[in-house]
């Protein structure tokens, strides 16, 4: 895509610094169309699911079946007034909506979500991925300290312990990938998983080589810590409702909140891509060749349509694993009682974190077993 | 430099998700760690006791539902049973089987709000709505019968108001067989989770010493390991007929509060079941039948006698004056005992109608409990104790 976008400008005769200076805007714009649509609807599949969860309807005023009931809830956040609380920090105030919200955009930026489709490919990916997601506790504790709200306070400070507690066997878990591709850029990550075990019969399938097999532990480990880090029940302790109100968000309204609300449902699907990237084989097919190219290579032989629809599939079977995550992690919420802080802590540091070195330890001798 | 811990003193209520109603808790915090704890109560004051002297007793009656808003049948009997005991008003058994089955059947609608709502507290959203879709079926029955889902004002001086409507015990017969299944599949979804487990389990510990200090009564005294309930001991009403179980446990711990009601329901249903069994003269519709056939006029007759009534004798409503005197009635309500005190001084009006409510005690033993436990363990604490705060102001 770049290098046709370059070529384009060559055509016309403009400087290419133009077009290098230029390009950065079309992933942008990608990305934040598609966090949008994302959380739009992934809100809607949410509050739908949790009502067949638990024996209601969910929304069904808005559009057919209440479909449009997030663009009316958006529309709704965009017109209502701004309200600041009279001793809030103003400019940390605002700052930490956009502090929480930016680090979850720049991920969307980083993880591949077919072979072309990705918009920085950077060397390190998975380093900055874990580097960046950080970045959005500190937009938790500002929220929580300009608030002036005490609730708001508690919340922030339980975000900030719980986040560093689940740092640590998180990137343990994703250590262990990084052993097992032998590098942190994600397309390898992705490629190093394709190929199956043996090549006859259908062991030669994809599936049977994901990241799953030697590191399942690790898919656990990963699983329960990226649930912390999006204060998913039932680690969503810092805005624990029956206890803080609202937690760190107590004080927030219109589209500050919406900010919020937004960096929230966008995390839990990128944290969702990112464990099928890294564990169930990201946008490969399980099978030992894409559908499509089964199908069509014996009728088109247009290489670039050929190519065209096994990104189209690729990005089907990324969305079908993310998806049943998604699934799996709303039915948690609607199953699972909150925990205590100390409980929290304690599930950090006495087992998930040992748990973490074992599969470190485990992936390391399959490793040294079965070397790259 | 030198630094220092400041406790923070934190207002829970009057308007937070989870005080159940407008109780304020002045809470003070370092870090997570309780420090003190202080309930403030009143703010749902309603002056339910001085109410009663400007007001005759028919016209108190459908006030007295409005005490503990979710336990309406209780209520009314313990204020009926006080009025009938100065006015020396005998209720017919079939009246007496009648208040027996109602107020069984409002004792599961109570605890299945209970908890739903205790779950929510701890953070588990379903559960709310699985008892809510049942508390909705036993809802919809009272309706039928009292035309009201809330509050009934069902009962008056001397028995019921109305007998049961035609075919309506039938569909508590198919209810009290479908619940016991619904029960299990709360259990299945709470009881043995691991997390309701860790924070419930050795949390907020009730000794028995504690619980008799303050005056518990009720579930709350029994899974603290007090075996006693007013309907086997002494037994008013006609508890006495049936046989079922008082439902004890040991630690006394928000667990143990869980289990122990979830058993009461169950005990409930079997009372209700053996109700409906014993009921004198059958379900109404075949009663009629009866009454109209047999017309012996004998005292103890067991179709057109005393006990299949359901006033022994119509009282006037507008001039009902009971003679001087004063009385106290005790109810095993769902949340502990329910009392009345009325005194009479022979006029149109109750001289003085004193309430004693188990909510109120159990909101005072709040501080006890919570002192020295984490903050989120205050609303596991709050939630399991079942209190509901119109019951403490009045």
């Amino acid at each position: 895509m770049y290098e046709l976008y370059i070529k384009l400008f060559e055509y016309f005769n403009i400087p290419t610094i133009l077009a290098q200076i230029s390009w950065p805007v079309f992933p942008f714009v990608g990305v934040a169309t598609t966090l949008v649509i994302v959380v739009i609807f992934l809100v809607l599949l949410e509050r739908k699911l949790l009502a067949l969860l638990t024996v209601r309807k969910g929304p069904n005023r808005v559009g057919p079946n209440g479909f449009f009931q997030t663009f009316a809830d958006a529309i709704k956040l965009l017109f209502k007034e701004d309200i600041m609380a009279t001793n809030t920090n103003k400019i940390l105030f605002t700052i930490a909506p956009i502090v929480f919200f930016a680090p979850v955009m720049v991920i969307y930026g980083l993880v591949p979500f077919s072979g072309n489709l990705l918009a920085i490919n950077a060397a390190a990916g998975l380093f900055l991925i874990l580097g960046i997601t950080s970045i959005s506790t500190i937009g938790i504790i500002l929220s929580g300290w300009a608030s002036n709200n005490k609730y708001s306070l508690l919340g922030g400070i339980r975000g900030a312990a719980q986040a560093i507690s689940y740092e640590i066997p998180l990137v343990l878990a994703a250590v262990g990938i990084c052993v097992l591709a032998g590098s942190m850029n994600l397309p390898t990550i992705v490629q190093g998983q394709s190929g199956g075990i043996v090549n006859n019969l259908f062991f030669n399938w994809n599936i049977f080589s994901w990241n799953i097999w030697p590191a399942a532990l690790g898919l656990v480990v990963f699983f329960i810590c990226s649930l912390a880090e999006i204060n998913r029940i039932p680690f969503d302790l810092p805005e624990a409702e029956s206890e803080l109100v609202s937690g760190y968000n107590t004080e927030y309204s219109g589209m500050k909140f919406a900010l919020f609300f937004l960096a929230e449902y966008a995390a839990l699907f990128i944290i969702c891509v990112l464990i099928s990237v890294l564990f169930l084989g990201g946008y490969l097919s399980p099978f030992n060749d894409y559908l499509s190219l089964l199908i069509f290579k014996n009728f088109i032989n247009n290489q670039i349509i050929l190519n065209l629809l096994v990104n189209i599939e690729q990005i089907a079977w990324l969305m079908l694993k993310t998806y049943f995550l998604i699934f799996v992690i709303m039915w948690i919420r609607a199953t699972l009682p909150r925990l205590r802080a100390d409980q929290l802590m304690n599930f950090s540091w006495k087992f998930l974190l040992p748990l973490s070195l074992l599969n470190l330890f485990i992936v390391a001798i399959y490793r040294f077993l079965f070397p790259l | 430099m030198q630094t220092e811990t400041k406790q923070m003193r934190i207002n829970v209520g009057p308007q937070h998700p989870s005080t159940h109603g407008v109780l304020r808790l002045l809470v003070d915090l370092e870090g997570e760690v309780i420090k003190n704890i202080e309930p403030i109560i009143g703010y749902l004051h309603r002056g339910m006791e001085k109410l009663a002297e400007s007001r005759t007793y028919y016209q108190y009656l459908p006030m007295v539902d409005r005490v503990d808003y979710l336990s309406s049948f209780f209520n009314l009997a313990s204020f009926c049973y006080a009025v009938e005991s100065i006015a020396e008003i005998k209720v017919p058994k079939r009246a007496e089987y009648i208040r027996v089955i109602t107020m069984e059947l409002n004792r599961i609608s109570s605890h299945l709000l209970w908890l739903g709502t205790f779950l929510l507290d701890l953070g588990a959203t379903s559960p709310l709505f699985y008892t809510f879709r049942d508390r909705e079926k036993l809802l919809s029955l009272f309706e039928e019968l009292a035309g009201a889902r809330l509050l009934y004002n069902f009962y008056c001086f001397g028995g019921v108001k109305q007998d049961f409507p035609p075919y309506w015990l039938n569909k508590v017969k198919k209810l009290c067989e479908e619940l016991p299944d619904l029960f299990n599949e709360y259990e299945a979804i709470i009881t043995k989770n691991p997390i309701f487990m860790e924070r419930t389990k050795d949390v907020g510990i009730l000794t028995k010493e504690v619980a008799l200090d303050y005056g518990i009564t009720g579930p709350n005294l029994r899974a603290s390991g007090v075996e006693t309930d007013l309907r086997k001991e002494p037994g008013y009403s006609v508890y006495n007929e049936f046989n079922f179980d008082v439902c004890t446990r040991e630690n006394g711990d928000c667990y143990d509060r869980y289990l122990i009601r979830l058993d009461e329901m169950r005990q409930s249903i079997d009372i209700v079941l053996q109700a409906i069994e014993k009921l004198p003269g059958g379900p109404p519709d075949k009663l009629f039948v009866k009454r109209t056939n047999c017309g012996c006029g004998e005292e103890n007759c067991k179709y057109c006698g005393v006990d299949t009534l359901l006033t022994e004798k119509k009282v006037n409503l507008v001039n009902f004056k009971p003679p001087k005197g004063e009385a106290t009635s005790l109810i095993e309500a769902p949340r502990g005992i329910t009392s009345c005190y009325v005194v009479s001084d022979g006029s149109k009006n109750p001289y003085r109608v004193r309430w004693r409510t188990p909510s109120f005690s159990n909101v005072q033993v709040l501080p006890e409990l919570a002192k020295g436990s984490l903050y989120s363990d205050l609303m596991a604490i709050f939630g399991s104790l079942d209190v509901v705060l119109p019951e403490v102001d009045r």
